[in-house]
């Protein structure tokens, strides 16, 4: 089990001489091992919900299951990629801000809008659906 | 005309002439790649969000998919992102031969899951679910297919790496590219999270 004590952390920045938090965040044993466990439990719940159908609703479930997977995300980000405000001045943050936003505009416009085109297409009848090309 | 005569020595200067190019920011440059790839991603499942349930009087997720192969396959992604972070450990102790070891155990796991993803895929087709099939078989294998692809560049980049660090060591060089690579395979594992939770789970639910 390596610890990471202040002390030898405060060594390796003076080894460094310049370093202002460029150099990317390291993980320890113990934070691969967390990240590791949370993240084997925070696939396993949502795997065991929708196979041993333990909700009535499926909306339940469905509920659980992107909201397990968003948590999952948060933890790989911080234990696994070593995400903090700090590292490279705050810039890698912003990115991933930035970006965050732009998916969230791409995934929920593309299915608001074709939804409501969907709901909006002209009924069909089983006849013009027969003569369709 | 103006005969203003310009001192040379005292001429203002509007840029920075020393070459400014921090040590650092290979990481930086990297993180906004992962970034772009990120939108790539977002596209992809936007697509299917949208047409993954035009079936075309085909097969549904609920008939296809086989929910414990992708429970094996996500461990497999799930050990590898482990067994990367050990050899990025071996790596910042200096040494050489552990680090090949995780970085070689990180290449099994990977070539376990390409081998499972590729046997649905072939289970898929000859089963005549194939990517022609349907608009929801057809934005399956697109976005699946890419982050097959991905898995699969990540491990002739993870081979690469390996050869470099047997022939020339843990110089600053290497480390600085296997830094990069390991933001790649854990992105790869992030984007592997919205995959089985969006496509698999939300898909046999219905």
């Amino acid at each position: 089990m390596t610890t990471h004590a202040p002390a030898t952390e405060d060594a390796h920045e003076a080894h460094h001489g310049h370093s202002h938090g460029h150099e990317a965040a390291h993980g320890t044993f113990r934070s691969y091992m967390i990240g590791f466990v949370l993240s084997i439990i925070l696939t396993a719940i949502p795997f065991w919900l929708v196979m041993a159908d333990v909700f009535e609703s499926s909306t339940v479930t469905a509920a659980w299951v992107m909201g397990l997977a968003a948590v999952q995300i948060v933890v790989h980000m911080i234990f696994f990629l070593h995400m903090n405000p700090q590292s490279e001045g705050g810039w890698t943050m912003m990115a991933l801000i930035f970006t965050l936003l732009i998916v969230a505009i791409a995934l929920a416009g593309s299915l608001w809008v074709m939804h409501h085109l969907n709901t909006n297409m002209m009924p069909m009848t089983p006849e013009m659906m027969k003569n369709m090309p | 005309m103006s005969d203003t005569a310009i001192d040379k020595a005292n001429k203002p200067e509007f840029y920075l002439t020393e070459d400014h190019h921090p040590e650092g920011s290979t990481m930086l440059g990297f993180w906004l790649y992962l970034m772009s790839d990120c939108l790539i991603f977002a596209v992809l499942f936007a697509t299917y969000g949208v047409l993954g349930r035009n079936y075309a009087a085909g097969p549904s997720p609920a008939d296809l998919f086989d929910l414990p192969l992708v429970a094996i396959n996500t461990s497999m992604l799930l050990l590898s992102s482990i067994t990367y972070g050990f050899a990025m450990l071996q790596m910042e102790r200096k040494a050489k031969t552990e680090t090949l070891f995780w970085l070689g155990v990180t290449g099994v796991f990977g070539l376990a899951f390409l081998g499972l993803e590729l046997y649905e895929f072939a289970h898929l087709i000859h089963e005549g679910a194939g990517p022609t099939r349907s608009a929801f078989l057809s934005c399956f294998f697109t976005l699946v297919g890419t982050h097959g692809l991905h898995v699969t560049f990540g491990i002739v980049w993870l081979v690469t790496l390996m050869v470099q660090v047997s022939m020339h060591g843990l110089i600053p060089e290497n480390r600085r590219r296997l830094m990069c690579l390991s933001m790649f395979w854990h992105f790869l594992d992030v984007v592997w999270i919205g995959v089985f939770s969006f496509v698999y789970l939300m898909g046999v639910l219905g």
